[in-house]
């Protein structure tokens, strides 16, 4: 066995360099791919293609700014009900609930996670859509409707609900990531703040003081995730390429548009068009997530340290 | 404050039950033997999702296949000898892919197989998903095999073993049960991609034994149903839902109970 040692120590690690590496040509091919797919509508239309408001594949017109729009409101809206919702849930499982109701909660969260995006779009289209539509909806028109949110039709399928889905899917990762993080503050600062006297939920406040970088980490991670999310959005949202400041109107995002017309699009342009704006996509999420690991990661070396 | 906290717990466990019932409730009521076998057919026929499933598990076995050895092999590259300049980068890259959109990586694929054969396939498909599979697994596999004890290796080095035994025959069967569980995990989770299959899978009518051709899948089929006008199709998206719900929170709940077991 000694003497096959040193070719079969050469052999192995060969074997997994390349599968390492791998991961590399598929990054690198990817990024390729896609630039060198959507250079036709880079020549054409340079930068107005990404503040253009006109889309019309028929003649040739490609603004890609209402899916930018509809991307970023959408995400805002699930931002807005989901980093609360998270925080609260996480610092109940960390903070406060004795371990034994905590980890079967903890599990059931994750279990959020687990359940895929086109259910959440069919749940979405038969009891969310209805449910905004009915109630919630109706008591925002009613409450805030001196809002230009907060008027206009209301049909259920919008900008709203495509939020509101958003942030339930968001939920589960957000708690996950900020659960984490208020894990690995050390107990000696609980018990330091404690032991001058704070109340338990001045000792939280103070271990979400110094766990802040970290959580907006998450929230950050939560946003990448919102952003590309693609199937139960393009489901509820309405599809239609429209900047409109009601939030019950219909709307377009950049993975909505390109889940529900990439299989049609045969012109050269037209296909490029759709590939650019998800080369967008791609590049926006790609620093958002870099941005959130790096603010996660150095909560945990401070911590450690 | 504990009462605020406690009720977003509370909202996010009603979310979840809400969503169950409502598949388990409309799931069942639309259920029939029949309908796991039949193919689709034209609105007020009847029809089933036995091609979709055919489909999706054709598609989920070639990620396996592809993804699975190339996964676990990056996940021992990173763990054993990771800690160089190539490792980080993989290691960076495999984290910035786990957050690359999955419709991206479907135009990614339609790019690089669908335009160049001309046609949907359930090659692509399946590539679609090993592209998924592969950051996922090596990532699990790597955080796995770290937690496996140096004073493993040390002893089976000590004892004279070649290094790539020691990784082979000790290492990788002490991590066994976390490899498989992340395995288990990513399987779950690319069981129930819809978007990166769209265009490059498609869709078809019909049974298929042939990775060249569209393919259907459970996922796909459930889009179509629920955007569907009819209100038979919603009752079969919902029993599609059901059999794929079941089998993905089957696989969560005993990834559950293997990991408890071990930690």
């Amino acid at each position: 066995m000694a003497q096959t040692g040193t070719t079969g120590d050469k052999v192995f690690r060969t074997v997994l360099f390349i599968t390492a590496a791998i991961i590399v040509v598929i990054m690198a091919a990817m990024i390729f791919m896609m630039v060198w797919n959507s250079l036709p509508t880079i020549k054409t239309f340079g930068l107005n293609f990404l503040i253009g408001r006109e889309w019309k594949p028929a003649e040739s017109v490609f603004g890609a700014l209402p899916f930018i729009y509809g991307t970023i409101v959408s995400s805002v809206i699930a931002l807005i009900i989901s980093v609360p919702l998270s925080l609260g849930i996480a610092i109940f499982l960390v903070e406060q609930a004795p371990k034994k109701i905590a980890t079967p909660i903890a599990f059931m969260v994750e279990l959020l996670a687990a359940i895929p995006s086109v259910v959440y779009g069919l749940w979405g289209i038969f009891v969310l859509a209805p449910f905004v539509r009915d109630y919630l909806g109706v008591f925002l028109e009613k409450y805030l409707g001196w809002l230009p949110l907060f008027q206009g039709r209301l049909t259920g399928i919008g900008m709203l609900t495509g939020g509101i889905i958003l942030a339930l899917m968001i939920t589960p990762i957000i708690t996950a990531v900020v659960r984490d993080i208020l894990e690995v503050v050390p107990t000696q600062q609980r018990e330091a703040a404690l032991a001058l006297g704070a109340t338990k939920w001045e000792t939280t406040q103070i271990v979400l003081g110094n766990a802040a970088s970290g959580i907006a980490g998450a929230v950050i991670l939560g946003l990448g995730r919102a952003l590309g999310e693609t199937m139960a959005v393009t489901m509820v949202i309405g599809n239609s390429p429209q900047i409109s400041a009601s939030l019950f109107e219909p709307a377009y995002t950049i993975a909505s548009v390109l889940a529900a017309n990439f299989a049609e699009a045969t012109d050269e342009l037209y296909l490029s068009a759709l590939i650019e704006i998800g080369l967008v996509l791609f590049l926006v999420t790609f620093v958002v997530n870099a941005f959130a690991k790096l603010l996660v990661s150095r909560v945990g070396k401070r911590m450690h340290a | 404050m504990t009462t605020i906290t406690a009720a977003c717990a509370v909202f996010a466990i009603a979310v979840l039950l809400i969503i169950l019932s409502y598949i388990a409730v409309r799931g069942l009521s639309s259920i029939s033997l029949q309908f796991l076998i039949d193919t689709p057919k034209p609105v007020g026929e009847g029809g089933g999702i036995g091609n979709a499933i055919l489909g999706s598990v054709m598609m989920t076995l070639l990620a396996c296949v592809i993804g699975l050895p190339i996964g676990i092999g990056a996940g021992v590259y990173l763990a054993e000898f990771g800690e160089n300049l190539f490792g980080k980068t993989v290691r960076f890259l495999a984290d910035t892919l786990i957050g690359v959109p999955s419709i991206i990586i479907g135009i990614f694929i339609y790019t690089l197989i669908v335009l160049p054969m001309g046609r949907q396939s359930g090659l692509a498909g399946g590539l679609a998903l090993a592209i998924i599979m592969i950051p996922i697994v090596a990532r699990t596999t790597e955080e796995m095999i770290r937690l496996v004890p140096n004073s493993m290796r040390e002893g089976a080095l000590a004892l004279g073993a070649p290094q790539w035994r020691v990784t082979w025959n000790i290492v990788l069967p002490a991590a066994s049960t976390g490899i498989a569980t992340g395995a288990m995990l990513a399987i779950a989770r690319i069981s129930g991609e819809t978007a990166p299959l769209l265009f490059t899978a498609l869709n078809s009518r019909f049974y298929n034994y042939f990775y060249d051709q569209p393919m259907a899948s459970l996922t796909v089929q459930i889009f179509n149903y629920a955007t569907g006008p009819f209100d038979v199709e919603h009752k079969m998206a919902w029993a599609a839902t059901l059999i794929l719900i079941t089998l993905i929170l089957a696989i969560n709940i005993l990834v559950r109970f293997l990991t408890r077991k071990r930690f």
